[in-house]
C-alpha cells in the first residue's frame, strides 16, 4: 500500500520511559528524602550532646543478610520470567516474599532486644531515632511485600512472562531499593552511634 | 518496547473511545486533568475566601483595638468575650490558620494544582496526565485534608495556634495554648494528607512532562509555564518529604511522649519528663521545606506571567534560555538558604554569614527574570487584557517585595527586623500578592479554554485596579510599622507607649484590607457569571502560539479529537519579521513559512527535505512491513 510520507514523521519523538516505572522512581526519590531528612536530623541532634550510647541489636546483621538474600531470590525470579521459566519464577517469588516476611519478624526482634537493654521509644532521642528508622522502613517494606504478593498471585495466573514484565520489573526495582535502603540505614547506624 | 507500548496507547486507544460519563464520573470522581484542574480551582477559591476572611477578622482587632466586635458573636460565639473583644488565643489561631490556608491550600494547591493539571497535558500535547487515577487521588487527598482543616476551625479549643510554622515546644505541648490541643492534632493530620496529595500530584506532573510530550516538543520548545510547573514539582518532590519527616517526629513528641524536640521544660514549676530534645532541630527540618515552599508558590505564577506577557506584548519572551537557567538556579538555590529564617535562633554567626551570602545570590536569577519581563514589555504592541494587567502587577510586586528581601537576607539587619511587620510586608508582597496575581492572571487568561466563554474584561479592569492599589495600601505602610518595631503575631500593642503614633496607620491598613477583600467579590461574580453567561470564546482568543489553543473550544476527554499535533518550533514566534500574522502557532512547520524563516531555520528546512527524500523509500518499506 502507498502511504503518504508526512513531514511530521521526521520530527523526532522526545525521549521517554514507561510512565509508571518513572513514577515509581520519583516515589523512591521521596522516600530517599524522608530518610535523608531523618538521618541528617540524627547527626545534627547527636552533635548537640546528651546522647545515650547503647549497643545496636546484633539481629540487624541477620536481617541484613535476609534482605539481601531475598533480593537475590527476586532477581533470580525476574531472570526466570525473562526466560519464561515459570516454575522457577514462582519459586523465586515465594522465596523473596517469605524472606521479606522473615526480615520483618527479625526487625521486630530487634525491638525486643532494644527493650531488653532498656532502650525505649520514649526517652533519649538516641533510642527514639532507632525506632523511627526501623519502624518507618518496615512500613515501606510491608508495602513492598504487598506489591510482591500481588505479583506472585499474577504469576499463578500466567500474567508474568517475557512479554509482560512491567509489573515484575517495578516490583524488583522497588524491592532492591528497599533492601538497599535498609543496608544504608544499618551502615549509617554502625558508623554514627 | 515500553516506549512503543505508550505510543500506540496514545494514538490508538483514545481516538475511538467514546466516554459516557454520568454526573459522578464527570464532575466528582473524574480522571480528566481538565476537570481535576477545575476542582482544584474552585476549592482554591473557596479557601482563599476563608483565608481572606480570617485576615479581616484579625485586622479588625489590630486596626481597631477598642472596637466592640459584638456583631460577630453569631459567627464566632464564645470567641468574643463578655466585653465584646476577640479572644487572644483565638487571635493566634486566626493568624495561624490564615498562613496555613493561604500558603498551602490556596497558593500551593489552588495555583499549582489548577494550572499544572490544566496546562501540562494541553501545552505539551498529551491526552491526559501519566496516571489519571493518581491525579484524581491527589485531588481527593487534598479534599480530605481540607475537610479536616475546616473542621478544626469549629472545635471547642480552637484550631492550631502556634503560627503556620508550628514551632515546638509551643505546638508540641497541649498545656502551652488551647490551640495546641485537638486543633494541632487535626492540623498535623490535615497536613499529612496534604503532603501525600502534593507528592502524588508532583510525581504525575514530572512524569507527564518528561514522558508524554508530543512529537517535536523538545525541552527547548517547552513553554515557560511548563518549565515552571516542572521545576515546581521537582522542588515539591524534594522538600515535602522533609516536612513529612519533621511532622512525624512532632506527632511522636505530642502523642507518644518522645523527646525529639523537647528538653528541660518546666510548666508551673513542674519539670516535664522529656529530655535530650532540640527545638532548633525542628526549625532546620521545617525550613528545609519552608524556604523551597516559597518557590513552589512563586514559580508557577512566574511561569504564567512569562506566557501572558509574551502573548500580550506580541513579542517573543526576552531571554528564553536565561529564563530557564534562572529558574533552574532558583530551584537549586532554594534548597541551600533555609537557615536565613533562623538568624536569631542562636546559630553560629559564621554559618549565618554563609547562609546570608547564598541568600543574596538568589537576587541574581530573580533580577534576570525581572529584567526579562521588562525587556519583553519594552516596545511591545501591548494589549492590556486583564490577565496582562495582573501579570504586570506581579512584576511590580516582585520588584518591590524583592528589594526588601535584600535587607532581610542580611543577618545583621535581620536582628532588628526579625518577626516584625517588615517581614510580613516583604513576604506578602513578593510571595503572597505576586503569586496571587499570577493565579488571577492565569484564570483570566485560560478561562476561555476552561469554560469556553470569556470573562468580562471591564469588570476585570475594575478588579485589577482596586486590588492593585489595595494591596499596596495594605502592605506598604507595614514596612514603616515594622521598622518602628512592631512585632508580628501580637494581639495588641495598646500597652506600649511607642505604638500610639502608629494607631492611624494600623487603622488605615485594616480599612485597606477590607476594601481589597471586598474587591475580590467583583472577580467572583465575574467568574461565575461568565461561566454561564459570558461571551462565547473563539478557539484562540488571545492569538497565542501554544498547543492548548489548537484544541476545540471546549476540549473533551483526550483533548484533541484527531491525532495529537506535532510541534515544529518554539512557543514564542510572535511578530516574526516577514510573517503574515503576528503569531505563528507551534504546529506550523518551518517549511510552511519560508517568508519568515531565519537563515539557520532555512538551512534546517533544506536539510529536512533532503533527509525526507533519502528516507522516503526506507520509510515506505517500513510501513509496508507493519501492515
Amino acid at each position: 500500500m502507498e502511504k503518504e510520507l508526512k513531514y511530521s514523521d521526521l520530527v523526532e519523538q522526545p525521549i521517554s520511559m514507561h510512565p509508571k516505572k518513572f513514577a515509581l522512581w520519583l516515589f523512591m526519590v521521596t522516600v530517599v528524602m524522608i530518610f535523608a531528612a531523618l538521618t541528617s536530623a540524627y547527626i545534627v541532634r547527636q552533635a548537640e550532646g546528651n546522647w545515650l550510647d547503647y549497643e545496636l541489636p546484633s539481629v540487624f546483621w541477620i536481617t541484613s543478610g535476609i534482605v539481601l538474600l531475598s533480593s537475590v531470590f527476586l532477581h533470580w525470579a525476574y531472570r526466570s520470567a525473562k526466560r519464561d521459566e515459570l516454575i522457577q519464577l514462582r519459586i523465586g517469588m515465594i522465596g523473596a516474599v517469605g524472606l521479606g516476611i522473615a526480615f520483618l519478624v527479625g526487625q521486630w526482634y530487634s525491638w525486643v532486644a532494644l527493650v531488653d537493654r532498656e532502650v525505649f521509644f520514649v526517652g533519649n532521642p538516641a533510642g527514639s531515632f532507632l525506632y523511627v528508622f526501623t519502624g518507618l522502613h518496615a512500613l515501606h517494606l510491608i508495602s513492598g511485600v504487598i506489591f510482591l504478593i500481588i505479583v506472585l498471585i499474577s504469576t499463578f495466573r500466567y500474567k508474568v512472562h517475557s512479554q509482560a514484565l512491567t509489573t515484575m520489573e517495578m516490583a524488583t526495582t522497588y524491592w532492591h531499593f528497599l533492601g538497599g535502603l535498609w543496608i544504608y540505614l544499618f551502615m549509617f547506624l554502625l558508623l554514627n552511634h | 518496547m515500553a516506549t512503543a507500548a505508550v505510543a500506540t496507547h496514545d494514538t490508538g486507544a483514545h481516538d475511538h473511545h467514546e466516554h459516557h460519563d454520568n454526573f459522578v464520573t464527570k464532575y466528582i470522581f473524574s480522571t480528566d486533568h481538565k476537570m481535576i484542574a477545575k476542582q482544584y480551582l474552585v476549592s482554591g477559591m473557596f479557601w482563599a475566601l476563608i483565608g481572606g476572611f480570617l485576615s479581616i477578622l484579625f485586622r479588625l482587632q489590630l486596626g481597631f483595638p477598642d472596637m466592640s466586635l459584638e456583631f460577630l458573636r453569631p459567627l464566632l460565639g464564645g470567641w468574643i468575650d463578655e466585653a465584646g473583644k476577640l479572644d487572644p488565643t483565638f487571635y493566634l489561631a486566626l493568624v495561624t490558620m490564615h498562613g496555613t490556608i493561604m500558603v498551602f491550600f490556596v497558593l500551593t494547591a489552588g495555583l499549582s494544582g489548577t494550572f499544572s493539571n490544566f496546562l501540562i497535558p494541553l501545552q505539551i500535547g498529551a491526552r491526559d496526565m501519566a496516571s489519571g487515577f493518581m491525579n484524581m487521588l491527589s485531588f481527593w487527598f487534598f479534599f480530605i485534608s481540607g475537610v479536616i482543616m475546616f473542621i478544626s476551625l469549629f472545635i471547642k479549643t480552637g484550631p492550631a495556634g502556634g503560627g503556620w510554622v508550628v514551632y515546638p515546644p509551643l505546638s508540641a505541648l497541649e498545656q502551652a495554648i488551647p490551640g495546641s490541643g485537638l486543633g494541632m492534632t487535626l492540623w498535623l493530620i490535615a497536613m499529612t494528607f496534604f503532603i501525600a496529595s502534593s507528592l502524588m500530584g508532583g510525581i504525575n506532573y514530572i512524569t507527564t512532562v518528561i514522558n508524554l510530550r508530543t512529537k517535536g516538543m523538545s525541552f527547548s520548545r517547552l513553554p515557560l509555564t511548563i518549565w515552571a510547573f516542572f521545576l515546581t514539582a521537582v522542588i515539591g518532590l524534594l522538600s515535602f518529604p522533609v516536612l513529612f519527616a519533621a511532622a512525624l517526629l512532632l506527632v511522636f513528641d505530642r502523642s507518644f511522649g518522645t523527646s525529639f524536640y523537647l528538653s528541660d521544660i518546666y510548666i508551673g514549676g513542674e519539670a516535664l519528663p522529656n529530655t535530650g530534645g532540640s527545638p532548633v532541630l525542628y526549625q532546620h527540618l521545617f525550613w528545609f521545606l519552608g524556604h523551597p515552599e516559597v518557590y513552589i508558590v512563586l514559580l508557577p505564577a512566574l511561569g504564567i506571567t512569562s506566557e501572558v506577557i509574551a502573548t500580550n506584548s506580541r513579542k517573543p519572551i526576552f531571554g528564553y534560555k536565561a529564563m530557564i537557567i534562572s529558574m533552574l538556579g532558583i530551584t537549586i538555590l532554594s534548597f541551600i538558604v533555609w537557615a536565613h529564617h533562623m538568624f536569631v535562633s542562636g546559630m553560629n554567626p559564621f554559618l549565618g554569614s554563609i547562609f546570608m551570602f547564598l541568600t543574596l545570590i538568589i537576587a541574581v536569577p530573580s533580577a534576570v527574570k525581572v529584567f526579562n519581563y521588562l525587556t519583553t514589555l519594552w516596545r511591545g504592541n501591548l494589549i492590556f487584557t486583564p490577565a496582562m494587567l495582573f501579570s504586570i502587577g506581579l512584576v511590580s510586586f516582585f520588584i518591590s517585595g524583592g528589594l526588601t528581601g535584600i535587607f532581610l537576607g542580611n543577618s545583621a539587619i535581620d536582628i532588628q527586623l526579625h518577626d516584625t511587620y517588615f517581614v510580613v510586608a516583604h513576604f506578602h508582597l513578593v510571595m503572597g500578592s505576586a503569586s496571587f496575581f499570577g493565579m488571577i492572571a492565569g484564570i483570566y487568561h485560560w478561562f476561555p479554554k476552561m469554560f469556553g466563554r470569556m470573562m468580562d474584561a471591564r469588570l476585570g479592569y475594575v478588579h485589577f485596579w482596586l486590588t492593585f492599589v489595595g494591596v499596596y495600601m495594605v502592605f506598604f505602610p507595614m514596612h514603616y510599622i515594622g521598622i518602628a518595631g512592631f512585632p508580628r503575631r501580637y494581639y495588641s500593642w495598646t500597652n506600649f507607649e511607642f505604638s500610639n503614633m502608629y494607631t492611624d496607620l494600623n487603622m488605615f491598613v485594616s480599612v485597606a484590607a477590607i476594601f481589597t477583600f471586598g474587591a475580590q467579590f467583583i472577580f467572583l461574580f465575574n467568574f461565575f457569571y461568565s461561566m454561564y453567561r459570558g461571551r462565547k470564546a473563539s478557539s484562540n482568543p488571545w492569538r497565542s502560539t501554544t498547543l492548548e489553543w489548537t484544541t476545540p473550544v471546549e476540549p473533551g476527554h483526550g483533548n484533541w479529537p484527531g491525532e495529537i499535533p506535532t510541534v515544529y518550533r518554539w512557543p514564542y514566534d510572535y511578530s516574526k519579521p516577514g510573517a503574515e500574522e503576528d503569531f505563528i502557532p507551534q504546529t506550523v512547520p518551518l517549511s510552511a513559512t519560508p517568508e519568515s524563516n531565519l537563515p539557520h531555520e532555512q538551512e534546517q528546512v533544506k536539510m529536512e527535505l533532503e533527509i525526507m527524500k533519502e528516507e522516503e523509500s526506507e520509510v515506505l518499506v517500513a510501513n509496508e512491513s507493519k501492515h
